[in-house]
């Protein structure tokens, strides 16, 4: 019977976001004021009931209710509570779930908190996000149920979470990932309203850009998370793969970058209009785009996921119908969009300009590997794949003038510059960055090629530029503390954010040179070394966890004859898949982590170890958290919560 | 040229600069890294209506199941060899180092590598997906016809 009420309570909420895609957007084309103040109510109560039946999922979870198929393939009793609870959007039909529970608190969020907008703009957005959930709902209720029941003959036991999503990222991944993924409907809902509105005014991108800006920074905290999750999980000592299931959330991520700094501009200057409403259409579709790459199979993946060619058709159709009936909504409107401010080459317009082309040609590369191994196979011109070297080269070829650029850009000023003092200034950066980079490259590895300088240089540029930039912004003002509080949150965030792109380039590039790994094969006592540290292998012991045993590797890790640490690199067997994981044993550190995975039992008490040694490698997440910290810091801006004050009054 | 179509003109022509190299250098770099993609029987047999066969020291990947019985491993080393079938043919894949854990044998899995004979594969990658059903796509494609014909090798015996 529950699951039944968990199913009803869906039914019910995708008839409030029907009437919350209707009453809204009719009354603001009617001027029918009482229609439009149907909105937040609407979205409100679709927001409970979607709650309540995900509060139910997670409740026959936690009670083992093996009738219903979803809990019966996901999720076992010998399964700790957690992660019962992370089971819930292990699988495909629950993870549309979590998607529409995210969905429906963002609605509920904007409802909340749009008082001060006009109630045309106001029912409009409202109403477009009804519609978005809309087409979720009935993807879930059609074809996606996590409450289907399996009977009458259903299982006793259950058949468990996969092994290799029972780890803590995996808690934390997901709802993450989608809290950003889903958060950039919001921009896509208002992008859409003030085209339908026809008024595409500062005030539009003021309103936009705080949701966005989280939006934004929950994506690079899901991507950064699953990186880490990857990094710690899987065994192979990667952070990322270019899998298509990873690209699927990283082009999101790029256009949804280059929109929040047009944002700026248009919000700032009036200008790029059409730009940034192209740029929210686009950000939102690639989300779709990617749900679509996940959730279809049509494309091969490692990544396993519940794959439907049905549901790959939906989830298509409702692409087409939100890509196309925005495309063609704004094909209709932009005429009527002007920009009215000027500005010359040297200015920040143009660079944040050229920051966009570089992103969205990020986003045109990414997307062309991604799609380009399905299309050929459409075609019937065979099955080819491409690999990791397509991205990193493309990438390290966009990165250099993107970084340079980067380092520039906070310097200018609007509409228009004078180079010559600034060029000083620049030419001072490149020398102290070539310097710094020298003496900390040179000074700890033996070879450096000339790719590695060049990179690691770009990464200590930004660093020096960004920072160099704060000082002097700080000097500008009477004291220190008063700098401080001048420069306003939206310019610290500025700040974090590149410096936290600094991180990650030198993390990437710093890691990929000088990484190094040794697979051996080790009996009790034996030694082996790696860069200044010593493993000795100790022997392995038995481990029994909740629902999985297995093996530790016992290996101690020694420099200088000192005891560095003990690391226990586990191989599990988990009980009800009979699945192998490695369960890889780290000793992170700021400047480097040691990184142990168990492979297989050898003749004669020997077992099979990978060791690898990895530089700098967190400061990928390092660099991801700042970056993610920037979006959440504007969030404190006196600018956007004393709107919001304003809003709760009136 | 009054000056906004001058700066028209020259947004125009920044933006078919940009995605011009962009293109440019992409297709190059595709040129490098596409992987074509073989089953064991199309290594042996020919891919396509020509039946082309990839050159030895050619990069690849293939994709198959892994023959039961087959895996060898060295006793002293990290060196394994196995074999791997979809509808007829083997073909040896040589690795060194720790096998992903979901690698089984009879389970699909794929491989990137070099081609050093006509049917051996020196690969520096093999792949098993996350999911314990998983078949990958290709090979599932390419086995679809394998219970209307019968193996040339009895699977269970070593050939």
């Amino acid at each position: 019977m529950i699951p039944e009420i968990g199913y009803f309570a869906l039914v019910l909420a995708m008839a409030l976001s029907l009437l919350l895609c209707i009453f809204p957007l009719w009354g603001a084309y009617t001027g029918n004021l009482r229609l439009m103040r149907a909105a937040p109510s609407l979205a409100l109560g679709q927001c409970l009931f979607v709650l309540f039946s995900f509060g139910i999922l997670i409740y026959i979870t936690l009670t083992d209710d093996f009738t219903v198929a979803y809990v019966a393939h996901h999720s076992s009793s010998t399964l700790p509570w957690y992660y019962k609870v992370t089971s819930t959007w292990g699988g495909h039909e629950g993870a549309i779930l979590l998607w529409l529970v995210m969905q429906s608190s963002w609605t509920a969020l904007v409802a909340l908190m749009s008082k001060s907008l006009p109630w045309v703009l106001r029912a409009r957005v409202l109403g477009v996000l009804g519609f978005l959930g809309v087409g979720f709902m009935l993807y879930t209720l059609w074809m996606s149920s996590p409450f289907e029941r399996l009977l009458p003959y259903f299982p006793v036991e259950g058949r468990d979470l996969n092994p290799l999503l029972q780890d803590p990222g995996m808690i934390i991944h997901p709802p993450l990932l989608y809290m950003g993924y889903v958060g950039l409907s919001v921009s896509f809902s208002f992008a859409i309203a003030a085209l339908l509105t026809g008024k595409l005014d500062n005030t539009w991108a003021k309103w936009s850009r705080p949701w966005t800006m989280v939006a934004w920074a929950f994506l690079t905290l899901g991507i950064t998370i699953g990186s880490w999750w990857a990094y710690a999980e899987l065994g192979w000592g990667g952070w990322w793969f270019w899998d298509p299931v990873e690209n699927a959330s990283l082009m999101p991520w790029l256009v949804a970058t280059a929109l929040l700094h047009s944002l700026a501009v248009t919000e700032k200057r009036g200008v790029f209009k059409s730009w940034t409403v192209l740029l929210a259409i686009t950000a939102f579709s690639l989300c779709l785009l990617g749900t679509f790459i996940v959730r279809s199979g049509i494309i091969v993946s490692v990544h396993a996921f519940a794959t439907d060619p049905d549901r790959g058709l939906y989830i298509l159709s409702f692409l087409a119908v939100v890509v196309g009936g925005s495309l063609a909504l704004y094909a209709a409107r932009v005429s009527q969009v002007h920009s009215e401010g000027r500005y010359r080459f040297a200015s920040r317009e143009v660079a944040l300009w050229l920051n966009n082309i570089f992103l969205v040609v990020a986003t045109l590369i990414v997307l062309l590997g991604t799609l380009l191994p399905m299309i050929h196979k459409e075609l019937g011109l065979g099955s080819i794949s491409i690999g990791v070297p397509f991205f990193n080269q493309m990438f390290a070829i966009l990165i250099v003038p993107f970084a340079l650029l980067l380092g520039i850009a906070p310097m200018l000023r609007w509409k228009q510059n004078k180079l010559s003092p600034l060029a000083k200034k620049w030419l001072v950066n490149v020398a102290l960055s070539l310097v710094a980079t020298a003496a900390w490259l040179f000074s700890n590895y033996e070879q450096v090629s000339a790719l590695t300088f060049m990179a690691t240089a770009l990464a200590v540029w930004i660093m020096f530029s960004t920072v160099s930039d704060l000082l002097q912004k700080i000097s500008l003002q009477a004291s220190i503390s008063e700098g401080f509080k001048r420069l306003g949150l939206s310019y610290w965030a500025m700040v974090l954010g590149h410096v936290g792109l600094a991180f990650v380039i030198a993390s990437v590039t710093l890691t990929s040179a000088y990484s190094v790994e040794r697979a051996v094969a080790m009996k009790p006592g034996d030694i082996a070394t790696l860069n200044e540290y010593q493993y000795r292998f100790d022997g392995v012991k038995e481990i029994r966890g909740p629902n999985y045993s297995g093996h530790a590797g016992v290996v101690t890790v020694l420099k200088d004859d000192e005891l560095v640490t003990e690391l226990y690199a586990e191989k599990r067997l988990y009980d009800i898949g009979m699945q192998f994981m490695t369960e890889a044993a780290i000793d992170d550190g700021f400047f480097r982590d040691l990184y142990l995975a168990l492979g297989e039992q050898m003749s004669q008490g020997a077992w099979s170890l990978r060791i690898y040694h990895k530089p700098y490698v967190r400061w990928m997440w390092l660099g991801g958290i700042l970056i993610s910290l920037a979006g959440f810091i504007v969030l404190a801006d006196k600018r956007y919560r004393r709107r919001v004050k304003k809003g709760a009054q009136a | 040229m009054n000056p906004r179509r001058k700066k028209r003109l020259f947004t125009v022509l920044a933006v078919i600069f940009g995605i011009g190299s962009a293109v440019g250098l992409t297709l190059y770099a595709l040129q490098e890294n596409i992987n074509l993609f073989y089953t064991p029987s199309e290594l042996v047999n020919g891919k396509g209506p020509e039946l082309e066969k990839p050159t030895i020291g050619q990069k690849l990947r293939i994709g198959g199941m892994v023959v039961p019985g087959s895996v060898v491993r060295d006793e002293t080393s990290l060196d394994v060899e196995f074999q791997l079938i979809d509808t007829g043919p083997l073909v040896t894949i040589r690795y060194q180092g720790i096998l992903p854990d979901l690698f089984r044998e009879g389970q699909g899995i794929v491989a990137q590598g070099t081609l050093i004979e006509p049917n051996v594969i020196e690969a520096f990658e093999v792949l098993a997906k996350h999911d314990e059903e998983y078949m990958p796509s290709e090979v599932a494609e390419a086995v679809k016809g394998i219970k209307h014909e019968k193996p040339k090798y009895n699977l269970n015996s070593e050939n």
